[in-house]
């Protein structure tokens, strides 16, 4: 028995590894040049910021919330960063903080009030994504150079999304399922009632948690405005669903309190990758986002078929 | 306090009537027709997607359909094909629509149930597939409505709207449904606590199956009359309508948290979206703008409405 | 010794009222150094509320504290567990997501930094050791994976762990009821021998013969205030059973039912060992053992088979707020809620006949309400039981199965319920009726006693007794037979 405890914990992140996995040799195969520090770079160039997003994701998916205005809230920072950060990087880092502390103050009025976090994240959406357009009506801007050679800079040994990926899945892991404190976010997405008979404030572990998913959301703006060398409103609605499907890829669950860091971003590289995957198979372009979806299933209908005991 | 006295899901109707005395005093009295007119007919649009949206939310907690937007395109796509095939034969495309609709709501209730993904996830992985269908079926191009659909939803006797109408008739036929049928009363009871509808002898599977198959057919209807009033189908028709529908079936006094629907509540909120659009217009307020101002507006309502229960 | 040892924690005129309601009604408390208490007491009674205001998780409403002589005002669960007090709550309050060490965690703030994974594992290892010797329970895996009864055994532990915190005073809310009878013992033997080591305990239990066991003083609660303190000499159950005003239900005529009606319920057991049920028309059958031990899972299974086939089911959920109550619906509306295929024509349902029909059982239950349009929620929990039982009466189902519906439930209310269920069964229907409460048992014409996931002993007429039944529930009475 204890076996299959062991085996169901490895779940989430074996599942997507096999996608993952599958994916790549089916490239590779068709493609053999991909297989090189170069093609790893362009297969996962819109990974990183997607990977961040998610991570954003899971704390508050963590938490048994969900966060409706995670891709239009990325795109705000992007559009910040084409405006601000050439010319006055302090005058940037003020208003990030800002919309950080907006994004923080409205995680703390869902739990004050106890509102369904569904519709005040759908309302921030619209917030963030007028912000952005106030401050840039169509894409455009201008990035400053270091932050594009940052993003395209080439490391030793492994392209550079793969280094962030693995650097952040580690981090996240170290952070959330090791450390002492990481424990106490988890305690209060599995159960805030015991957590607070245990004298700790739930409020306060609230905030910590929207503060962190707010930073994490800069970093993903910041890394795909270099990425795209320019700021657009628009550029990331599909990181609030992309983001989901990753928790939950990952074997997250909307209860609160199951989520898997490493899972989350072998989610993330597995999503990020299906397009790609999609072009190099010559699905034609038509049909790619349909494909998008059934890959989604195939891979979560395999996450039903081993494990029967997970119940809504 | 007043608002106390005031039910939360009228909010809605007075925002709207605010807006469109503001738009009075500012283009003057004789605007206020055309006006109305205009947020009648796309509100009506609003109000089809959003009742079927309601269902589904009303049938529990995370319960939401995020297909509904593709459902839409698809199905105006279909029903726009087949009535140019047959000749523009109306009734002949409305059918294929719902009939589209009805198998996008089976197909999204069948992903939650037998593969148990959460809804969310779910709808959306199926709005992906109906989206390629839909790009496949049309492309780029805007496929025209015969010409007596269109003529249909313009059709107006003398001050009625005949669409509208039709739309507000189906809403009064919602709210009975949800208050004196004994479906109705599964969806709600369902919705309020799955185990002990169950253990009440609800069959929770069914009744749901039901809400989202009358989603998908809201949705595919959303698609046909759209297309007749705005002169055709297009690639992007449906997007605006995921969010709005949500946030109207919140707004209309539906609890997200599930076990309680409002039809007719919805009405009050789709008008003041519409006429909040139209109201940022003429004061030539910016995109960017309107976009804050609606999202504030949409936490703030959440944040002050006074709930039945704390869950 | 009670008198002897210097006090530790103390209530004086100690009260509590949510609204109108008295929860607490100036109670007295005195805890010594290592004193063991017996708190016992029917549901309701007030046992729960006092331990939330000792605890701080609950402010009271009135009355002074006192720690080691010490009045204190500010009282919070932090402050609580500075002084080295711990509570095992009724319902668990693990974490089900975290394992063993990291639920530890939670409790200890000093579990922080480097290594405090290896502390907080040693710390629950130590008293999981210490208090269940060979437990043999895994640390490292999610407690939710975990059988219910090694959850409360870390949940226990947990309790008892020690960290750079002073462990001075634990109190157990019926911390036996999912464990089995070694464990049981374990835990008792435990509680004597703290209690030597100067750690005090509360506990609080329905099981009358381990508070004789253990405890150096057994206080009573009745209504919301302290009934009866005594010395633990000589004293016994019956002198217990009587301060805590248990009305002896008349007894019924055991054996009476000679004729049985229609078979309406036959359902296999999962194995051999695993007895068929049998249910007849009139019959009421009872689900005796301790909890946690298969009787919930079976009823569910009954009840979804009879539904599947078609049968005219009914369920009382005791577990009101999960499985019972629609939070946002009036008495009518939750009462009618199973009868609506009766009251409607083509799918369409008739108003007037619902309210009919919710007039009928509201009186007949004598439910305390303003009228059946008020909010289900607003009512006492007693009263929404009673709702909930005319959910059932009031449907057209010959079989109406019991799920240890009368948790939270007054004495009065119980009487009431317990002859209107004796009426139903006399008039052809049959009842499953699992209870947690044994003395309710003694309303069944027979028993199945469960043990290990299986209905294991039947017990009949006058078999259905206290002591029958405890023995079956521990496997030390009569072999199975099949019922």
């Amino acid at each position: 028995m204890l076996d299959r405890v062991r085996f169901r914990r490895a779940l989430p992140v074996l599942l997507p590894s096999v996608a993952l996995g599958v994916m790549l040799i089916a490239i590779f195969s068709i493609q053999p040049s991909a297989m090189s520090y170069f093609g790893f770079t362009l297969l996962f160039k819109m990974a990183p910021p997607l990977i961040l997003a998610a991570l954003a994701q899971m704390l508050i998916i963590l938490q048994g919330e969900i966060d409706l205005s995670n891709g239009a809230f990325v795109g705000l920072v992007t559009c910040i960063a084409a405006i601000f950060l050439k010319d006055d990087v302090a005058l940037a880092f003020v208003i990030l903080l800002a919309v950080m502390a907006a994004y923080v103050a409205l995680g703390w009025l869902i739990h004050f009030r106890q509102l369904p976090s569904i519709i005040v994240s759908l309302g921030a959406s619209f917030i963030w994504l007028g912000t952005a357009i106030l401050f840039l009506p169509a894409p455009g801007g201008e990035i400053p150079d270091w932050l594009r050679t940052a993003t395209a800079w080439k490391p030793p040994l492994l392209p550079l999304p793969i280094w962030i990926a693995l650097i952040i899945a580690i981090v996240a892991h170290l952070v959330l399922m090791r450390s002492s404190f990481g424990v106490m976010l988890r305690a209060a997405g599995g159960n805030p009632r015991a957590v607070q008979k245990a004298g700790w404030s739930i409020a306060w572990l609230r905030v910590v948690v929207y503060g962190a998913a707010a930073v994490l959301l800069v970093l993903a703006g910041l890394m795909l405005a270099g990425l795209i060398t320019s700021g657009d409103p628009n550029v990331a609605p599909s990181y609030t669903l992309l983001g989901i499907g990753a928790v939950i890829l990952g074997g997250g669950a909307f209860i609160g309190g199951q989520v898997s860091p490493v899972g989350t971003v072998i989610g993330a590289l597995t999503l990020s990758l299906a397009g790609s995957f999609l072009s190099f198979l010559q699905v034609p372009a038509t049909w790619q986002i349909g494909a998008q979806g059934v890959i989604l299933f195939l891979v979560l209908a395999g996450r039903v078929l081993v494990d029967d005991r997970r119940r809504a | 306090m007043m608002l106390r006295r005031i039910p939360p899901w009228t909010y809605g109707f007075w925002a709207a009537a605010l807006m469109l005395g503001v738009i009075g005093l500012q283009s003057g009295l004789g605007s206020i027709g055309p006006t109305l007119t205009v947020a009648l007919a796309f509100g009506a649009i609003s109000v089809l997607v959003g009742t079927g949206q309601m269902f589904v939310i009303a049938s529990g907690p995370g319960n939401l359909d995020l297909s509904v937007p593709s459902v839409l395109t698809l199905a105006a796509y279909v029903s726009m094909t087949v009535m140019d095939r047959t000749g523009g034969v109306i009734s002949a495309g409305i059918a294929a629509a719902l009939a589209v609709g009805a198998v996008a709501g089976c197909l999204n209730y069948a992903a939650i149930r037998f593969l148990r993904l959460p809804p969310i996830i779910a709808t959306l992985a199926w709005s992906f597939i109906f989206q390629s269908f839909a790009f496949n079926l049309g492309g780029q191009a805007t496929l025209k409505p015969p010409q007596a659909l269109s003529d249909f939803t313009n059709w107006r006797l003398g001050w009625v709207q005949v669409m509208p109408l039709t739309i507000m008739t189906l809403s009064v036929v919602a709210a009975l449904a949800l208050a004196f049928t004994v479906w109705g009363r599964n969806l709600l009871a369902t919705g309020q606590n799955e185990r002990a509808a169950h253990f009440a002898g609800v069959r929770v599977g069914p009744v749901r199956l039901v809400a989202y198959v009358i989603c998908g057919m809201t949705a595919a209807m959303a698609g046909v009359v759209l297309s007749g009033f705005t002169g055709g189908a297009a690639l992007n028709m449906g997007n605006t309508y995921l969010m709005e529908s949500i946030a109207i079936v919140a707004l209309g006094g539906t609890s997200v948290a599930g076990g309680q629907a409002n039809a007719i509540g919805i009405w009050g909120a789709a008008l003041f979206f519409n006429l909040m659009g139209t109201m940022l217009n003429i004061f030539q307020a910016d995109a960017g703008l309107r976009f804050v101002l609606m999202g504030i507006l949409i936490v703030l309502i959440v944040a002050i409405v006074p709930r039945p229960e704390a869950r | 010794m009670a008198g002897a040892a210097p006090a530790f924690l103390s209530g004086d005129g100690l009260t509590k009222s949510y609204g109108a309601v008295k929860a607490l009604s100036a109670t007295d408390f005195r805890w010594a150094r290592g004193e063991v208490i017996g708190l016992i007491g029917h549901n309701g009674a007030g046992k729960s509320t006092l331990i939330n205001v000792l605890t701080g998780t609950v402010e009271r409403s009135g009355g002074t504290l006192t720690l080691d002589g010490m009045p204190l005002s500010r009282w919070n669960a932090v402050a609580a567990q500075k002084a080295g007090l711990r509570c095992v709550f009724q319902e668990l309050s693990l974490c089900p997501n975290l394992t063993a060490a990291e639920n530890t965690r939670v409790l200890h703030r000093s579990l922080q930094g480097w290594g405090w994974h290896a502390r907080a594992t040693a710390a629950i290892r130590s008293a999981l050791d210490t208090v269940f010797p060979g437990h043999g329970i895994p640390l490292d895996i999610a407690v939710a994976e975990l059988p219910i009864g090694q959850r409360q055994m870390i949940e226990i532990a947990r309790a008892f762990s020690e960290t750079d915190m002073p462990v001075r005073g634990v109190i157990l809310d019926e911390p036996t009821s999912s464990l089995g009878p070694e464990a049981t013992r374990q835990l008792l033997d435990h509680v004597e021998r703290a209690a030597q080591a100067g750690i005090a305990c509360v506990l609080i239990t329905h099981r009358l013969n381990e508070v004789l066991a253990v405890a150096d003083r057994v206080v009573v609660m009745k209504d919301g205030a302290v009934a009866s303190d005594f010395v633990n000499e000589g004293l016994t159950r019956s002198a217990l059973l009587a301060s805590m005003g248990t009305v002896e239900p008349a007894k019924r005529v055991q054996g009476a039912l000679t004729s049985r009606g229609a078979e309406l319920v036959r359902h296999d057991g999962k194995d051999a060992e695993d007895a068929v049920i049998s249910l007849h028309a009139g019959e009421i059958l009872g689900f005796a053992g301790l909890d946690g031990h298969g009787q919930r899972e079976r009823l569910r299974t009954i009840f979804d088979t009879s539904v599947a086939k078609g049968a005219a089911i009914a369920f009382v959920a005791g577990d009101r707020v999960v499985e019972g109550v629609f939070p946002l619906w009036s008495i009518r509306e939750n009462l009618i809620h199973r009868s609506l295929k009766q009251l409607s024509k083509a799918g369409f349902l008739s108003g007037g006949q619902g309210d009919a029909l919710a007039r009928i059982w509201f009186d007949k239950l004598g439910v305390r309400a303003p009228g059946i349009h008020v909010p289900l929620v607003s009512l006492s929990g007693g009263n929404q039981q009673k709702v909930l039982f005319a959910r059932a009466l009031a449907s057209d189902a010959a079989v109406i199965i019991l799920d240890d519906p009368m948790r939270g439930v007054d004495v009065g209310t119980k009487q009431e319920v317990y002859a209107l269920i004796r009426a139903e069964a006399e008039r052809g229907r049959a009842f499953i009726w699992y209870s947690t409460e044994i003395e309710e048992l003694e309303n069944c014409d027979r028993v199945l006693v469960f043990r290990e996931g299986r209905a294991v002993t039947l017990l009949e007429g006058t078999e259905i007794e206290h002591n029958t039944i405890i023995d079956a529930s521990f496997g030390t009475g009569k072999g199975a037979i099949h019922a």
